[in-house]
């Protein structure tokens, strides 16, 4: 009974912070976007042309958005919408914000997961190689390769990838997202950044655990280095990985707008640019949303897997 | 000299071991030490800290860390030379041949594993011949039985975390059994547990030697552990094996200097309380009250628990420390002693019960007025190494409650409070990890009696230190106490300090004072049973009767 | 994160530091490659004798060689030049930025850490909503709202990095409040204050000047990556960020002129964060 409800308040307290992620990022962005600007329906315009359009245009688009009216009105008559799922419409192109949005989210997800995979994949090997090699010099070289995959800009390494494997070798398609061939590079591109801070994470707790005691005591019952490092400091050195599952959320959205548009990729990345570019303020609000609402959703799985994973946690959670 | 056919389990030929502390340049840390464990016998290596008794052992069993390497010598069990043996054969020998029990069981259990996986593990790996899930699980609860642990089957199902330290301890010596070796190594095992469950332990190793006939070797910092169980003893000091004998021969007549000045400074080696070197101290008879607590209470409420969920750290605990003497509290981890010494200088807050500095009251005042009263007050922590900044120097150090309080902070006072501890001026300028842990606490003590103060509260300041470290502080604070005219509570968990300078004693448990009175009285006729209890686990009854 | 309980190597000799550094050959390099990037952004003049604005049309898309290093642009101009010189805008941008999260990042994760109560959870629940909005995405929104220009970028990059100074900050701080040193001064009768600016500060700090120095090559990206979605400085300017940009048109022709500015970038980014690592490790110790 009592472990039930201590259960009940952890989950409403982390639903509840998450939920306060998701309204504190719509009204910051709000106040950003249709509170901050002097006139905001001016953002809808071209500054450089600005000056040349007439008062009364300007006010009849500010009116048909609704920026006449009470900044309260406008902030609880947006945030209802929202509710719903309604962003309003795209000033650009005039389509529903969530269409917009939808229509470019699976490109993304493709692009993101399957770099997400391919970065976990390169930081375990890292890891694992700079724990069980007993060559110094092996180490330090594998050791300094997160460093290098954090520091190359992605602009550069997309460039470099286009530049050698499409024109020159002609491998892959340089361009567009037909196909799954013409995923390979952006995929690769975007891996290569968001493994650095996972690998150096993971190194570091590989080191860690492997010097804790009871590898000490595994020496002892007789297993061997290697069938050490698979048995018990895997799963240990492993777990702290999940906490920066917020901060790899993020590498790999500012890294999808890059790569998509390098690699003139449909999907969010590329949406937001445009977005931005043209002022778009209603779509911006909506990207911005849905990203905080990803990073906090997954924030809030991590919070929940995490006491199944370490029952150390698990009892604290059952018992505090 | 040897009969081949009856090589002892262990031995060990002139043993050199360095650490690499630079490129190309290494450190010796273990030079030609040899050792021999017979069957069925109980050795005990004693040192002190970086003696290199761990690494010795380490060495043993090939667990030497990557910046250690071994130069010369040879280890040979049952007379195979392992020396130089690979990870893989080493594993052979280790868990098979040799079982290890670790020093701290609180961190030497793989947490996210249950306790019966890890037995079975160490059955697995050791068996000779291949067996089934159900011969693993039925060998891995024998293996918990005869370590002791009565209620096998819940243990087996059970993470690291739901099991006491003695608990912990106990299934670390399961899996150093499971695999039927014929020597087990235990490095400083109790160290980490209280003495009382030190005692279950060590004696439970005693019977499984007489039991299954193997060898012990036990690494232990504690002579008077070492003495009373084993058969023999190797005394160890930078490096080398300074004293090698049977227990009675070590006692009586060592040969060794070294041997003899730690046997001195073994707090069972003493009874009554130790002399100032110079002057005498007023008769604490008749000494008035000069720290009053009455009726403390402290409950912690655990983040998030519910009303039953609390933990109540001290339950209407009483202490009076009169003038010019030392009033010891005793007991066990989660007796409340530490929570009583923090609410007495009000780093926590007491929830209900009153302190009485001489007339003044502490628990109820303000910020300002308790800042007066740390005047008379002062602290030292147990550990040296984490209660001096470390961005301090020596000076800076013992000048800050100066600073603090506008009072003159001339070289001149911090120099003498340097002298005053038996340090000199040439530390004004070292950081603290410029120092030993002896002149950290001599600098911490300094920088306590900066303002005079009358009371000073030690929390287990010298728990952390050798023995012959300790013995040396000790013999300060009561010089201190002499010319000063001091007052201390003295806070510790083992008895056997109590005795050199205690003048009061109370013994807690369970956040309650189960008795209190002189010394002498206390531990010359306890009333408690916890008391009794306490007593008998002191370690080094054959210190006591040696003397 | 953890709490170093070692001091800083500061008594060592300097002799024996400059025999270690030459140990240490590719931290040596990195100092040269970060010494010499800030001399091309103070006196550009001092290193190419090139304007990075006037070109010669007809040597466009010169590839590189001994007059031009980097090779020149659509316009002929020398792309080494405009390196240099871009050196000055990017890096300008960058240290306002860093400065921008440090100052008040630190001041808000001392004084929510410090102060603890509901001031500390009030501090840490908007910091929540400043972590789950990708920085790159955050400073895209504050440029768009405060116009297109290099030092707008400086100020998105800032700010979107305040979070992450204030929470590495907090946990330092929350971390040296419980040792025994800091027990140890208020017992000898320091107040609160004098605690917090002698005990808590100096030791909390290491590890965000840590950050700091990582924050460089991370922000010396943004700044870039900013530049080269084309938020920054107008195109006659020369910026790292946008040279790239400028290039990547005729990557498939003449990779030169997107790739050289572009590596040299990477080159000074991976030497910043060689010296955080280095700086890390001795305060570890």
């Amino acid at each position: 009974m009592e472990e039930q409800r201590e259960v009940t308040r952890y989950l409403a307290l982390k639903v509840g912070r998450a939920l306060f992620v998701v309204w504190a990022a719509f009204t910051l962005t709000f106040v950003l976007l249709f509170v901050l600007p002097a006139n905001p329906a001016d953002l809808l315009f071209d500054p450089a042309e600005i000056n040349s359009i007439p008062p009364e245009v300007r006010e009849q688009v500010a009116e048909s958005y609704g920026f006449d009216k009470p900044v309260f009105l406008q902030y609880f008559n947006r945030l209802g919408h929202a509710l719903t799922g309604d962003f309003g419409n795209s000033v650009q192109s005039g389509r529903a914000v969530t269409e917009t949005i939808l229509d470019a989210l699976p490109s993304t997800l493709v692009l993101a997961s399957g770099a997400l995979v391919l970065a976990l994949l390169i930081a375990f090997v890292i890891a694992l190689v700079t724990t069980s090699t007993r060559r110094p010099w092996v180490r330090n070289l594998v050791e300094a390769l997160p460093s290098g995959a954090v520091s190359v800009p992605v602009f550069l390494s997309g460039i470099l990838m286009l530049q050698i494997f499409s024109f020159r070798l002609g491998w892959f398609p340089a361009f567009g997202d037909s196909g799954a061939r013409s995923v390979v590079l952006p995929l690769i591109t975007l891996a290569v950044p968001v493994s650095g801070p996972i690998a150096q994470l993971l190194v570091r707790s590989f080191a860690t655990e492997f010097r804790s005691g009871y590898v000490t005591t595994s020496y002892a019952k007789g297993a061997t280095r290697n069938g050490i490092i698979i048995r018990d400091v895997f799963r240990n050195a492993s777990l702290p990985a999940l906490t920066i599952a917020g901060i790899t959320f993020g590498n790999l959205i500012a890294g999808s707008v890059i790569t998509e548009t390098v690699f003139a990729r449909k999907g969010i990345g590329r949406l937001t640019q445009a977005a931005i570019n043209t002022l778009d303020v209603p779509l911006v609000q909506g990207i911005v949303v849905l990203v905080a609402a990803s990073f906090a959703l997954i924030n809030l799985i991590v919070d929940l897997i995490y006491p199944l994973l370490d029952p150390r946690l698990r009892a604290t959670l059952a018992v505090a | 000299m040897t009969d081949p056919s009856k090589d002892p389990l262990l031995r060990i030929t002139d043993l050199a071991i360095d650490y690499r502390s630079g490129r190309r340049e290494w450190t010796p840390a273990v030079r030609g030490a040899g050792l021999h464990v017979e069957p069925g016998e109980f050795v005990s290596l004693v040192g002190e800290s970086g003696s290199g008794k761990t690494t010795l052992v380490q060495g043993a069993l090939g667990l030497l860390p990557a910046a250690a390497r071994i130069c010369g010598g040879s280890i040979a069990y049952s007379g195979v030379d392992v020396t130089g043996w690979n990870d893989r054969r080493m594993a052979l020998v280790r868990g098979n041949y040799v079982g290890f029990i670790p020093q701290d069981p609180n961190t030497s259990l793989n947490p996210v594993k249950k306790i019966g996986q890890q037995v079975i593990e160490a059955v697995r790996f050791n068996e000779p011949e291949a067996g089934n899930a159900a011969q693993h699980m039925e060998a891995a609860l024998e293996s918990l039985r005869t370590a002791g642990l009565k209620d096998a089957e819940r243990v087996f199902h059970q993470y690291p975390h739901e099991l006491s330290g003695g608990m912990k301890q106990r299934a670390l010596i399961a899996i150093a059994l499971a695999g039927k070796p014929k020597i087990i190594v235990a490095d400083e095992p109790t160290s980490a547990l209280d003495v009382t469950v030190q005692k279950v332990i060590l004696d439970h190793l005693v019977r499984l030697r007489e039991e299954l006939g193997i060898g012990i070797l036990l690494v232990t910092h504690d002579l008077g552990v070492a003495l009373d169980r084993s058969d023999r003893i190797l005394v160890m000091r930078n490096g080398e094996i300074v004293e090698e004998g049977p227990v009675h021969q070590v006692l009586e007549n060592s040969a060794d200097d070294y041997t003899r000045r730690l046997l001195d400074a073994a707090p069972a080696r003493h009874t009554g309380r130790l002399r100032p070197t110079s002057g005498a101290r007023p008769d604490p008879a008749t000494a008035s009250a000069v720290l009053r607590a009455h009726a403390l209470t402290k409950t912690y409420h655990l983040r998030g628990r519910g009303q039953r969920r609390e933990l109540r750290a001290l339950d209407g605990a009483d202490l009076i420390v009169r003038k010019g003497t030392t009033h010891a509290i005793v007991g066990e981890s989660g007796a409340g002693k530490s929570t009583l010494a923090s609410i007495l200088v009000r780093f926590t807050t007491a929830d209900s019960g009153t302190v009485h500095v001489g007339d003044r009251e502490l628990t109820g005042l303000r910020r300002g007025q308790l800042r007066e009263i740390r005047r008379d007050l002062q602290f030292v922590f147990q550990n040296p190494f984490t209660s001096l900044d470390p961005r301090f120097t020596v000076g800076k150090i013992i000048a800050e409650p100066l600073r603090a309080f506008g009072v003159a902070t001339g070289k001149a006072r911090v120099v003498e409070l340097l002298e005053a501890v038996a340090l000199d001026e040439s530390y004004l300028h070292r950081l603290p990890s410029q120092l030993s842990g002896g002149q950290r606490q001599r600098v911490a003590i300094a920088r306590a009696l900066a303002l005079n103060p009358e009371i000073l509260v030690l929390d287990e300041a010298v728990s952390a230190l050798d023995v012959s470290v300790q013995a040396q502080i000790l013999q300060l604070l009561v010089d201190l106490q002499a010319g000063l005219g001091l007052s201390y509570v003295f806070v510790t968990h083992d008895l056997g300090v109590v005795r050199l300078i205690g003048d009061d004693v109370t013994v807690m448990k369970d956040g309650a004072v189960v008795e209190t009175g002189p010394v002498e009285q206390v531990f010359g006729s306890p009333r408690h049973d916890h008391t009794r209890e306490l007593l008998e686990a002191i370690p080094g009854v054959r210190l006591a009767v040696a003397r | 994160m953890t709490v170093q309980l070692a001091a800083p190597a500061l008594g060592r000799p300097l002799v024996k530091r400059l025999g270690e550094l030459t140990r240490q050959p590719i931290l040596v390099a990195s100092w040269i490659v970060v010494l010499v990037v800030i001399g091309w952004a103070v006196a550009p003049g001092l290193f190419t004798s090139y304007s990075p604005f006037d070109g010669d049309t007809s040597a466009s898309f010169a590839p590189p060689s001994a007059e031009h290093w980097f090779g020149t642009d659509r316009l002929g101009r020398d792309l080494f030049a405009r390196s240099v010189y871009g050196a000055h805008t990017t890096l300008t941008a960058t240290l306002l930025a860093v400065l921008i999260a440090f100052g008040i990042g630190t001041v808000v994760g001392l004084v929510a850490g410090f102060v603890g109560g509901i001031v500390d959870t009030a501090v840490m629940r908007v910091v929540d909503v400043f972590l789950a909005i990708p920085s790159l995405l955050l400073a895209m929104v504050v440029v768009s709202v405060l116009g297109y220009s290099t030092q707008n970028i400086a100020l998105a990059v800032g700010i979107s990095s305040i979070a992450s100074f204030a929470r590495v900050m907090r946990a330092q701080v929350l971390a040296v409040v419980t040792q025994d040193y800091v027990k140890a001064a208020y017992g000898l009768g320091v107040g609160r204050l004098g605690v917090m600016l002698r005990h808590v500060v100096p030791n909390s700090l290491s590890s965000v000047i840590a950050l700091a120095a990582l924050e460089v090559g991370t922000a010396v990206l943004a700044v870039a990556s900013l530049g080269f979605l084309g938020y920054g400085a107008p195109p006659p300017q020369p910026e790292w960020g946008l040279l790239v940009a400028e290039g990547r048109d005729y990557v498939a022709v003449h990779p030169w002129a997107s790739i050289l500015p572009g590596v040299a970038l990477a080159i000074v980014v991976i030497a910043t964060h060689r010296i955080s690592t280095s700086y890390r490790k001795e305060h570890r110790r």
